[in-house]
């Protein structure tokens, strides 16, 4: 609020707006906060929309633990990519920890049992996408015997490089932002490219999220061994923890541990609270001031992004040996009493998680795994939590808003917003009488999916949907 | 004295210029088949782009060249393809004329949804979220994609699914490109039965999703005495080189989704 007004008051009158600024100055050092910890303008990219975060209800709530039920799911398809290979049999005996589902392809990751119990079903299951994808079915029985090849391997400083990418791989982490992209391939950037800066993203801009927030206050230590794994592994010069500028606290916690004191590469930084600022490219251009080429991947510019909740698990499957088995999940929306922040065992159906809040509280209009800008909707709650999941939110018809879609007037306000710099309106017609030519020309495929133009629109119309649809379309032409 | 100089000037450019074109025109003439002119006037001229060419100037053109069947027209039909057949002096073999059909009779009320869609209505996007909102993985959508494309007014939408009008389809086959469920599908137009359903869910669980969804009881292939209908992957299956159009499955059939064309029988009769 104060930078809002001190460059309203900047802009309008020079005079005034130095002796604000000298009062705001004077004021925070009474405060005792020093001026260089919190300067007034946070670095940001361009365009961008303010949603209400919704952040109060479930940021003040310690993690907990949800307790697996009896019935547990693992789809073979919980990462970007292609799908696993199950290497179990119905009848089996499984362990927590025990591989089910083996990488399978270029870009894939192992899925590993969070449960102990039997395999009772390899079958197609209800998935987050919406259709039915196989799935490994597991009865618990409730006694989590750890699998017998579960040993730590020890500090991540007493590993080599190689050694590190290769535990990511077999762990199986995947981003645990939302894209799930198996993080072992990002760790191999492609031969003559250098990675230089890794970056923490801690951003969370997604409304109602706050597992990154809680993970970053909660598991410091467990992040920063992570920050430590992964400068080696790939060799970097610098590590970034960023985070939004609603979440300040969070990297005054960081900055506190001994682990970051002591490690000069480590470094923090603070962004402006704006969505899609959690976007790999948006964090990019607002840290480090360059941009990602049309078509490219941060690795062009020697960058590599990885999530504050992946980052976490990389150091635990260092440093105790145990897969990525369980993700924070916060479970909130105005259909839910009682919101959490849960560390949820991977595979545990939506509905147990509602379920262990108390159920509903009113009918929901719309249940969403993932945040209300980029989550996606789901019609039954038989869905498991996946690795890329992080919040299910039951939201009501206030939430959702009323959808009544009229003509697009120009006003551009989807271009003004637009992070990638593109022309919603004029794509949104081009897909609606669909012309490939035209879309590659205004460069489609740099859509990132956000769905600024849809928020933002005052006919209510839908460009994202209809740009979805004509990428995969395009997609589907060129193979 | 000034003026004439002029105008002899200009005149003399004229003519030379005249000159240049008349003699360009004769040497560098491109012959076009004269046929093609006469080719144009026996298509329908709706540009409808079926054939697979740009349209009816374009098919031709390729016509002309001998690089495109006489029955490539699937709008103008046996007759168009005769005629065409006697200008360019090949025989005509166009087969037997095709219609369009939507094989879905999930209509609302019938076919069970698994949850309100509120999105954009078009089946394409539709379809991408989660398949749709029928629960029925083969189940006309209804939003009128196929709708959009026809061009001789033979589709409606009633009662969210699509019904096509065989009087006015011309089988050019857009709308079954246009389907993102691939639920239109092509069947001979002088046959009066069609099985309108595509589902291959095993009986049991389709009688939960769509009462007007074949549940693979195989009374029709008994009542065949021709050997005609099959159920192949629970959904039964009309081999139209053996149909007699007798209407033996149509009577037995108890979710009634053998459909008989009635109106269109009488057109076929005249």
């Amino acid at each position: 609020m104060a930078s809002i007004l001190y460059e309203v008051v900047r802009l309008t009158c020079p005079q005034v707006g130095i002796c604000v600024s000298l009062l705001i100055f004077v004021g925070r050092k009474a405060m005792g906060i020093s001026l260089l910890h919190l300067p007034l303008r946070f670095p940001t990219f361009t365009g961008g929309v303010h949603p209400d975060d919704n952040k109060r209800h479930t940021a003040h709530l310690k993690i907990e633990e949800l307790s697996a039920p009896k019935k547990m799911i693992f789809p073979t398809l919980q990462n970007a990519g292609a799908p696993g290979e199950v290497v179990v049999e119905v009848g089996d005996s499984v362990k927590v920890g025990q591989l089910l589902i083996k990488q399978c392809g270029i870009i894939s990751a192992n899925h590993h049992c969070s449960v102990s119990g039997t395999v009772i079903a390899i079958e197609p299951h209800l998935h987050p996408c919406g259709s039915h994808v196989k799935s490994v079915i597991v009865e618990n029985d409730e006694k989590y015997e750890v699998f017998r090849n579960i040993k730590p391997l020890g500090h991540p400083e007493n590993l080599t490089k190689e050694e590190i990418i290769k535990a990511v791989s077999n762990a199986g982490i995947v981003g645990m932002g939302g894209a799930a992209f198996p993080t072992h391939i990002k760790l191999s950037p492609p031969s003559g490219k250098k990675i230089n800066h890794i970056i923490i993203n801690g951003a969370e801009c997604e409304p109602f999220l706050t597992s990154d927030y809680r993970v970053m206050l909660e598991d410091t230590d467990e992040l920063l061994i992570g920050c430590g794994a992964l400068l080696k592994a790939v060799d970097a010069s610098e590590c970034i923890i960023v985070a939004e500028s609603n979440k300040k606290d969070a990297i005054a916690k960081i900055k506190q541990n001994p682990i970051y004191q002591k490690n000069e590469k480590i470094k923090t930084a603070i962004v402006k609270t704006k969505y899609p600022q959690g976007g790999e490219k948006q964090l990019l251009s607002a840290v480090l001031k360059k941009e990602v080429p049309p078509g490219g991947l941060p690795a062009d510019i020697g960058a590599v992004v990885v999530n504050i909740d992946t980052c976490a698990a990389v150091a635990r499957s260092i440093t105790t040996g145990m897969p990525l088995i369980t993700r924070v999940v916060t479970v909130s929306g105005g259909a839910v009493a009682n919101k959490r922040n849960f560390k949820v065992r991977i595979g545990t159906p939506v509905a147990d998680a509602i379920n262990a809040v108390g159920g509903f509280t009113a009918e929901p209009a719309k249940i969403l795994l993932g945040g209300p800008m980029m989550g996606v909707a789901i019609h039954s709650t038989d869905i498991p939590v996946t690795k890329g999941v992080g919040a299910i939110l039951a939201l009501t018809e206030k939430d959702v808003g009323i959808k009544v879609t009229t003509n697009c007037t120009q006003c551009g306000k989807c271009v003004d917003v637009c992070p990638m710099n593109l022309m919603p309106t004029i794509i949104d017609r081009y897909c609606e009488n669909f012309d490939a030519e035209m879309l590659e020309k205004l460069n489609i495929a740099d859509c990132i999916e956000c769905g600024s133009c849809t928020f933002i629109c005052p006919a209510r119309r839908d460009p994202l949907q209809r740009i979805r649809t004509a990428k995969k379309k395009i997609n589907a032409f060129k193979k | 004295m000034h003026i004439l100089i002029a105008v002899a000037a200009l005149g003399a450019t004229g003519l030379v210029l005249g000159l240049l074109l008349a003699g360009a025109s004769k040497y560098l003439e491109v012959e076009q088949d004269e046929r093609i002119p006469i080719i144009i006037d026996l298509l329908p001229g709706a540009n409808c782009g079926a054939c697979g060419y740009a349209g009816c100037a374009a098919f031709a053109q390729a016509l002309a060249e001998g690089k495109a069947p006489v029955n490539g027209c699937p709008v103008g039909g046996a007759k168009t393809s005769e005629k065409l057949a006697k200008v360019l002096g090949v025989k005509s073999d166009s087969g037997s004329e095709k219609v369009a059909v939507v094989l879905c009779r999930g209509v609302d009320g019938a076919a069970k949804k698994k949850f309100v869609y509120e999105g954009i209505e078009s089946c394409e996007i539709a379809h991408n979220l989660s398949g749709g909102d029928k629960v029925c993985n083969f189940g006309c959508l209804g939003f009128g994609d196929c709708f959009n494309v026809c061009r001789f007014d033979a589709i409606k939408i009633e009662n969210g699914v699509a019904v096509i009008d065989p009087e006015k389809c011309t089988a050019c086959g857009l709308c079954i490109n246009a389907c993102p469920k691939g639920i239109i599908r092509f069947k001979p137009k002088d046959k009066i039965y069609s099985v309108r359903c595509l589902s291959q869910e095993k009986g049991a669980q389709m009688k939960n999703i769509c009462s007007a969804g074949c549940i693979a009881c195989r009374l029709c292939e008994k009542a065949c005495e021709f050997d005609a209908i099959k159920v192949v992957d629970n959904i039964a299956v009309i081999d139209y080189s053996k149909c007699t159009d007798c209407g033996k499955c149509f009577e037995v059939c108890p979710k009634k989704i053998i459909y008989k064309e009635t109106a269109f029988k009488k057109m076929v009769a005249k």
